[in-house]
């Protein structure tokens, strides 16, 4: 041993250690990747080697290649080994190898759960800190769930130095297993007190991080924080606690009157932060616009500064106070002009983020003419696509608020196109699809040009990629089609959407192509037909017939079907023609009608049918989850009122009458509502000074413009012209009105230059949502299931964390005398009702609780009784065994008395009487599960069987031996097995005529109907096979394969159950036991 | 894409040359290997892009990366949008001046031979992402202390075994 302990010695002087291998590295920059294999390799071999030194290294080696890229996961264990070294130099390179290499599915992990607790109970206050680091980088749910207990101990470590790491900690075990947050919190709280600054701060870190999350949880500590953060002169902690009274303030509009004054002190120190608070405050609050006002200010002193970093944090708090204070963010609307033009692209970035928010209907026009400027200018593509975004952004936000002139905005769009290389074609189209659907005044501009638009598709056709600047050519396509009775010329509009160039699009674009100039032909057939020269009508047939055989050729399936549908409608029209029959008419009937969009949320207009009830389960629920594990009883059994659906209460006549009311007048103003009658069209007012725009205008001297399309400034002159007329006239109007009304006060008068003053130019067709938005908030999972008065309440039984087993020191210490206990063993526990279900591998077996509480030192329950599938005569029973008492139990033995049909089944050469006993001891307050499997012969009846639990309860002084009598139930639902059955199948059982049928009625059932079937399913293992309105089939099967059939129907809290088996006691027996779990609700 | 349940403060920290070289990385969120190569190579390459006197912050994904250079290294994190940006860059100028104290004017030299002390500091002085310890001297406390620790049981445990 010795000499291989020198020889390790030796090895390791000869071994590369860390720097050799970096120099290494830094040596073979040619062929590096091959060095590092080489060095893999000796690694390999140094891992091997007993000498825990020459491990280290290697694995110390090994965490330096991991940073460099290379998979290291095979040495997990390897680095397992050095971190369980009992020398702190190795230990901590072994925790430092696993914070880097392990994660969540790293399978070694469940190894260290010992390691880790040894480690952290180290008298070494090293050690120990070591271990919390590296856990709080590998902390899985399991480690969490174990070590819970020994971190808490430690935040109370006589070290400061181990405190504020344990609090840290606890965080993310927290995270990881959150029932550990109701028993650590106490304690976390007196850390808010510690004397340690350190501490202090750790503690103020992990509850504001968690109240984050769940801020009225934590409302009741407010006065606490208030009191630190008056107190406290650690920068750090301040900070937190202000963004910890960010999330309070909302909840609790009082706090905000008393932060008022300590932020405004603050102010000075961090802004940034003071601000998000301050905006929840003012909010609230409409009387402190003046702090929010200092804000404003001293963020514009920011965005002015020199340093990039100071302009990018005001630009950001500027943007969190434009939320809630529009106003007094847009009056800086040059300054945030100004940053558009800065070179850094995270600056530009924000800036654009700020005038989204910023525009109004008065400046929207001259900001998008801004942001064109810079599209135009705009260098790279990522920043240049930004902007486009922003732009149909800023102008669509709110269904088309701002703009008051659409043309404009189509202008603006057709200029869009010429961008190269853009990815938001898509983008672009879907903005003139919805501008040209809704605003029904624009249709005429919009389709001219689009006919531009497609007329010069070549222009667009360079960029095929998907969701390149081609997809307009989609938009364009339809509107022409859809809306070609606005075209000027529609021939020339066909014939361009038949240019063989088109062939080159993609698939989807041109099979719009082809159905639209299927629409477009009918359009021009009918302008021809009135024309006595029918020769017109004729060519434009063979047209199509000319070009579209190169569509029929498409390899896209789509283009290909739509371009041989149309080619042979063309082809008899033709024929129709030669005959001179007119035919106009008829083609223009294949596309007449409106296609009118659908509102998103109209399928919620839609009433759901009686007896659909969309929150019943189609199959059954997964019944592993963990968040039933802890109560699955309650699902059933309680009429929640959340299911109870708000449209369901009564309203009474007024307010029916005044939602009707309501509605027809939404109707009346809503497009996408189907009308009953026509008249009820709205008509859209001819918007003066249209007819005056220059549509087409040609400017060859700017190369890059696609001819004839109008530019979107001319709009902005004419916006301004028009502004400038009607100010004027204003003017006028109001010395009038000063005349008139001379000595009135002056409240009536508002400013020149309100919003309210800009009447649009089109009006835009709104979709209004009729329902309100469930509020739908993310939630924190951690906490989630914690009521409000969470921390108030004292800790359940089932809250606290478990102690681990293998310390029996700690657990002895309890003084608990045998008198009491005897006392305890007389004395009926009722509160041990604990339902507990676990996670099954094997899919085929199935699961029934069935409790049975016994008077106790020691509650045994039996949780679970499963029949076998593979065998039909065996059932195997799962029983918790759980320690009530505060003393050890040892030497369990379980006996049953069996009886003719069942028995126990007990080991070979067991005698017929013998116990079995429980593989395991109980120290006080644990429980276990141990199993049992009997066989039975006849299933029909239920059975009871009587059993006795012998036990030795080992105290400090004295153990003594206890005995504990207790019943098994196996009632016949036990033998059943949830089987899934189709209804066809189902059907085919029920007329095979085998089946022996007896039905139940229970009244005054109360229950929901899905509920009720919710409950046969859970208790009695059916599973349900179809569900009509109020009446349901279902069906199970029991380990020996007898089919159990089931209709159940329900009227006026009656249910009534008819129900068919091949065994008829079996039958009998299941509906007396259906029928007592309802007498019990 | 970082979806799992968030840290205190910081998402990951890393360190890297102008060469684009990573010299250090600590992730406080659980990643799969492969999702951190893929951050750190996007990463590495946007900032590397940036030029010198642009501001320290930059919106990436649905995170907000703080990073500064120092000489020829960059460090570099990812917080959360709502997380403190200036206290970030504060954090990252304390671990300088950690390194630079127990190093004695650190230089990349420095952090690449000794990357082992470079981490034991980096945990001395953040842990699960957030500040533990704000004193620069207690830091530096505690690893002088562990180093000495080491060293003595080092030397102790050599002699034993031979």
């Amino acid at each position: 041993m010795a000499l291989k302990i020198v020889k390790g010695s030796i090895d390791r002087m000869f071994d590369k250690n860390l720097q050799d291998l970096v120099r290494g590295i830094r040596n073979h920059k040619e062929d590096e990747a091959k060095y590092i294999s080489t060095c893999i390799d000796e690694i390999k071999q140094e891992l091997k080697q007993d000498n825990i030194a020459v491990k280290a290294n290697a694995v110390c080696k090994l965490t330096y290649l991991q940073m460099l890229g290379y998979d290291v996961s095979w040495a997990a264990f390897n680095i397992v080994e050095v971190m369980s070294s009992s020398k702190f130099t190795y230990k901590r390179i072994g925790y430092l190898a696993a914070s880097q290499c392990f994660h969540e599915g790293t399978d070694v992990i469940m190894l260290t759960t010992n390691q880790i607790r040894k480690d952290l109970s180290s008298p070494n206050q090293y050690d120990t800190g070591v271990a919390l680091t590296g856990l709080s980088c590998f902390v899985t749910p399991d480690l969490a769930r174990d070590l819970a207990n020994d971190i808490m101990t430690l935040m109370s470590h006589t070290k400061p130095f181990i405190r504020k790491k344990a609090v840290l900690i606890m965080y993310k075990v927290f995270l990881k297993y959150p029932e550990s947050l109701r028993p650590a919190f106490p304690r976390l709280k007196e850390k808010l007190e510690d004397p340690d600054p350190g501490v202090q701060s750790a503690a103020v870190n992990v509850i504001c991080e968690l109240a984050r999350r769940n801020p009225k949880n934590y409302l009741s500590l407010a006065p606490l924080f208030f009191k630190l953060m008056t107190s406290s002169t650690n920068n750090w902690v301040l900070i937190k606690i202000i963004k910890l009274f960010g999330a309070l303030t909302p909840l609790e509009p009082r706090l905000g009157k008393k932060l008022i004054e300590p932020l405004t002190n603050l102010i000075h120190r961090f802004l940034s932060s003071v601000i998000a608070v301050l905006i929840s405050l003012s909010s609230g609050m409409p009387n402190h616009s003046a702090s929010i006002q200092l804000c404003v200010q001293k963020l514009r002193i920011l965005i002015e500064d020199s340093d990039q970093n100071l302009k990018y944090l005001g630009l950001l708090a500027m943007s969190k106070i434009l939320k809630t204070h529009p106003k007094s963010v847009q009056s800086h609307k040059d300054l945030i002009l100004q940053c558009l033009d800065d070179k850094d692209e995270s600056i530009r970035l924000r800036a654009l983020d700020l005038l989204y928010g910023m525009v109004s209907k008065k400046n929207l026009m001259e900001i998008v003419k801004k942001l064109m400027v810079h599209v135009d200018k705009a260098e790279g593509t990522t920043y240049r696509d930004e902007l486009l975004t922003k732009i149909i952004d800023i102008c669509s936000q709110s269904n088309y608020q701002y703009i008051t002139n659409f043309e404009w905005y189509i202008s603006i769009l057709v200029e869009l196109t010429r961008l190269e290389g853009t990815r938001h074609g898509h983008l672009i189209a879907s903005q003139m699809l919805d501008v040209a659907i809704r605003v029904k005044a624009i249709r005429g501009f919009a389709v001219l040009q689009m006919a531009t638009l497609l007329d010069n598709a070549h222009m667009l056709t360079g960029n095929t990629q998907r969701n390149g600047i081609c997809e307009v050519l989609y938009a364009a396509a339809w509107i022409c089609g859809e809306f070609s009775d606005h075209l000027e010329d529609p021939l020339q509009t066909l014939e361009a959407m038949l240019r063989p160039k088109v062939a080159t699009l993609p698939g989807h674009i041109q099979a719009v192509y082809i159905q639209n100039a299927a629409k477009l032909f009918a359009t021009v057939l009918r302008a021809q037909e009135g024309v006595p020269d029918s020769q017109k009508a004729q060519e434009t047939s063979q047209l199509l017939i000319d070009r579209l055989p190169l569509f029929v050729q498409s390899a896209n399936l789509e283009v290909q079907e739509r371009a041989s549908c149309v080619l042979q409608l063309v082809k008899y029209i033709q024929k129709l023609q030669q005959k001179e029959v007119a035919v106009a008419e008829e083609v223009s009937a294949l596309f007449a009608g409106e296609l009118n969009p659908v509102a998103p949320k109209a399928q919620k207009k839609v009433p759901i049918p009686e007896g659909l009830d969309l929150d019943a389960w189609i199959n059954e629920p997964p019944s592993e989850s963990e968040s039933e594990d802890e109560k699955p009883r309650a699902v059933f059994s309680q009429e929640e009122p959340r299911h109870t659906r708000p449209r369901h209460t009564e309203v009474d006549e007024k307010e029916l009458a005044r939602r009707r009311e309501a509605r027809k007048q939404e109707q009346a103003n809503n497009p996408f509502y189907i009308k009953a009658s026509p008249s009820s069209q709205k008509v859209y007012p001819e918007v003066p000074g249209v007819e005056h725009i220059p549509v087409v205008q040609i400017d060859l001297s700017v190369p890059l413009k696609v001819p004839g399309m109008p530019m979107s400034d001319q709009y902005l002159k004419m916006e301004e012209e028009r502004r400038q007329k009607e100010k004027e006239e204003k003017k006028k109007k109001e010395k009038k009105k000063k005349k008139e009304k001379r000595g009135r006060g002056r409240k009536h008068e508002s400013g020149p230059e309100s919003e309210e003053d800009i009447t649009p130019a089109h009006t835009v067709d709104i979709v209004t949502e009729e329902m309100p938005e469930v509020g739908s908030r993310i939630n924190f999972a951690l906490s989630n299931d914690c009521p409000p008065s969470l921390f108030c309440r004292p800790l359940a039984d089932s809250e606290k964390l478990p102690v681990r087993t293998h310390r029996p020191t700690d657990i002895l210490k309890s003084p608990v005398e045998g008198a009491e206990l005897e006392s305890v063993s007389q004395e009926p526990k009722k509160k041990s009702k604990k339902d507990k279900k676990e996670k099954k591998k094997d899919k085929e077996r199935k699961f029934l609780s069935m409790l049975l509480y016994l008077r106790a030192l020691l509650s045994v329950q039996v949780y679970d009784i499963q029949g076998n599938l593979q065998d039909g005569s065996q059932v195997v029973v799962s029983v918790i065994f759980e320690n009530k008492s505060t003393s050890f139990l040892k030497s369990m033995e379980f006996n049953v008395l069996d009886s003719l049909n069942s028995k126990l089944q007990r080991p070979d050469g067991a005698g017929p009487h013998d116990g079995l006993s429980v593989p395991f001891q109980l120290p006080p307050g644990v429980s276990n599960e141990a199993r049992f499997v009997f066989s039975v012969q006849s299933i029909v009846m239920p059975q009871k069987l009587k059993g006795t639990l012998t036990f030795i309860v080992k105290s400090e002084e004295s153990s003594t031996h206890e005995k504990l009598d207790f019943k098994l139930h196996f009632t016949c639902t036990s033998y059943l097995i949830t089987t899934p059955c189709y209804s066809d199948a189902y059907a085919k059982l029920l007329e095979s005529g085998d089946l022996k049928s007896s039905s139940v009625r229970l009244e005054g059932v109360s229950m929901s109907f899905h509920h009720l079937l919710a409950r046969i399913c859970f208790h009695h293992h059916f599973s349900v096979v179809e569900r009509i309105d109020s009446c349901a089939s279902l069906y199970s099967r029991s380990i020996q394969g007898h089919h159990v059939c089931l209709l159940v129907k329900t009227a006026d809290q009656t249910v009534s159950i008819d129900a068919k088996c091949d065994e008829p006691s079996l039958l009998g027996n299941v509906l007396d036991e259906i029928k007592q779990t309802f007498s019990m609700c | 894409i970082i979806c799992c349940p968030p840290p205190l403060q910081m998402q990951f920290m890393l360190l890297f040359s102008r060469q684009g070289k990573l010299r250090l990385q600590k992730w406080y969120v659980p990643l799969s290997d492969k999702e951190k190569k893929k951050i750190t190579r996007e990463l590495v390459q946007t900032v590397l892009a940036r030029k010198p006197k642009m501001c320290s912050f930059l919106e990436w994904r649905d995170l907000k990366i703080v990073y500064k250079r120092y000489a020829s290294l960059y460090f570099c994190c990812a917080i959360e949008d709502q997380d403190n940006e200036l206290i970030t860059l504060e954090i990252i100028h304390r671990y300088v001046e950690l390194l630079d104290k127990y190093f004695g004017s650190v230089c990349e030299l420095d952090i690449i031979f000794n990357f082992e002390k470079a981490y034991f500091i980096l945990d001395e002085f953040l842990l699960g992402g957030e500040a533990q310890e704000t004193s620069k001297k207690n830091v530096l406390k505690a690893i002088e202390q562990a180093d000495l620790l080491q060293e003595v049981r080092l030397g102790g445990g050599d002699l034993h075994g031979i």
